[in-house]
């Protein structure tokens, strides 16, 4: 049933009415079938919640202030991530760290569904998962970016990593300029969810607020 | 993983991905096929998706590797720099030898 | 001709939107459910693919993300004998009927 094409994606018109009460009555007989509980439900959402691009941050932050720790990441994303408590589930894709450096600049998309490294940054943006982005990135990576306003110079490889199959691809970004004084916390903030897939780099720190 | 098949090619290999839109499920975009790339990571193997879409146990497993493409091989009219590259996990039955 | 849902290098002029869609609870919810039914063995990520890959060009592109997932999975759940359409019909009439 598709009555008002809504081209955003956004969709909150009778699409969103109609789905979502086909999905209401799934999970009601879903339940009352005894296939599982409202609490499996609402757990899970809780769960799948808890993950957000501050956790990806912490990580990458501390791969900036510690060489080691940065080579166990980029050799071994998943072993690093349990090292500062982040278990994937056994249920997720892998994931694997790519090092965005003056040379190179690593961005993700997937151009078929919404790929993406959910067990450690949480749920994509709505962008991401958008037709413009999954279209235009692999054929205009540089066109792509500038729509972000993040500048890349013509001598640096793009390189547009389209997450098809089993790996998911988190960023690191560089470490800004300007930021040796400053702590773990503090660098964990310079570093958005737009810098982890690509199509930002990391704020410097006069971008971000004292607090 | 069980049924595990060796891996045919290496890093550095050339390879050229195979042509095919079966009505079926499958992950290889169209844009890569016919195409030419260089293997440049061997992740393992991995069950199927052409498989599992359909309730299968997806074994035998398919090795699967990153593939790395010169944007300017994809796209004749490439607007970036002729150094930028494209990369993307195919399963090795995807994949042909040139 | 690529698949629906196989998008790289589409033409495509629109340019990317930056708003953030703030989730409603029912998405959040069939967010969810689909990680409880994947756990369950219910379904795999691929065949959540198969099914949205399955809708026709004009409700992929004007369906929001939830509502393709809410579609395919009424599919699968459907095709693997979980529930019938039907009930789910019922189902949403009950629902209407509380809700006026």
């Amino acid at each position: 049933m598709v009555e008002n094409g809504h081209h955003d994606g956004h969709g909150h018109g009778d699409n969103a009415e109609y789905y979502s009460l086909r999905a209401a009555a799934m999970q009601a007989l879903l339940i009352e079938k005894g296939v599982c509980t409202l609490d499996d439900i609402l757990t899970m959402a809780d769960k799948i919640d808890s993950r957000s691009p501050k956790d990806g941050a912490k990580i990458l932050a501390h791969a900036w202030v510690d060489p080691e720790y940065k080579k166990r990441l980029l050799a071994d994303a998943e072993s690093a991530f349990l090292e500062l408590g982040y278990d994937l589930p056994e249920t997720s894709p892998k994931i694997t760290v790519v090092e965005n450096t003056d040379e190179v600049h690593n961005m993700a998309v997937c151009t078929l569904c919404s790929c993406f490294p959910r067990a450690i940054i949480g749920r994509p943006p709505a962008w991401y998962k958008e037709l413009a982005y999954r279209s235009k990135v692999v054929v205009d990576p540089r066109g792509v970016l500038q729509e972000f306003g993040t500048a890349i110079d013509e001598a640096v490889q793009v390189r547009v990593i389209d997450s098809s199959a089993d790996y998911r691809y988190l960023v690191l970004p560089m470490r800004p300029a300007g930021t040796d004084g400053m702590s773990e916390e503090q660098l964990a903030e310079l570093i958005t969810q737009e810098s982890m897939i690509g199509v930002g780099l990391a704020l410097a720190p006069e971008n971000v607020r004292a607090s | 993983m069980a049924g595990e098949a060796a891996a045919k090619f290496k890093v550095g290999d050339q390879v050229r991905i195979r042509v095919g839109v079966p009505p079926t499920h499958f992950r290889t975009p169209e844009y890569v096929q016919g195409k030419q790339g260089k293997i440049d990571t061997l992740w393992g193997a991995f069950p199927n998706p052409e498989s599992l879409a359909y309730g299968g146990d997806g074994l035998p497993a398919q090795p699967l590797y990153q593939v790395e493409f010169a944007q300017t091989d994809l796209w004749h009219d490439y607007k970036g720099s002729a150094s930028d590259k494209l990369l993307i996990d195919i399963y090795e039955h995807w994949l042909e030898t040139i | 001709m690529p698949k629906v849902h196989d998008r790289g290098g589409w033409p495509n002029d629109d340019s990317v939107d930056h708003s953030e869609h703030e989730m409603e609870e029912w998405e959040r919810q069939v967010d969810a459910l689909n990680g409880v039914l994947g756990d369950k063995g219910l379904k795999n990520t691929d065949q959540l693919r198969r099914a949205i890959e399955s809708l026709d060009l004009t409700t992929y592109e004007s369906l929001a993300y939830y509502e393709k997932w809410t579609a395919a999975m009424e599919m699968l759940l459907v095709e693997q004998g979980v529930m019938t359409t039907e009930e789910i019909d019922a189902k949403v009439a009950d629902l209407k009927q509380e809700q006026s």
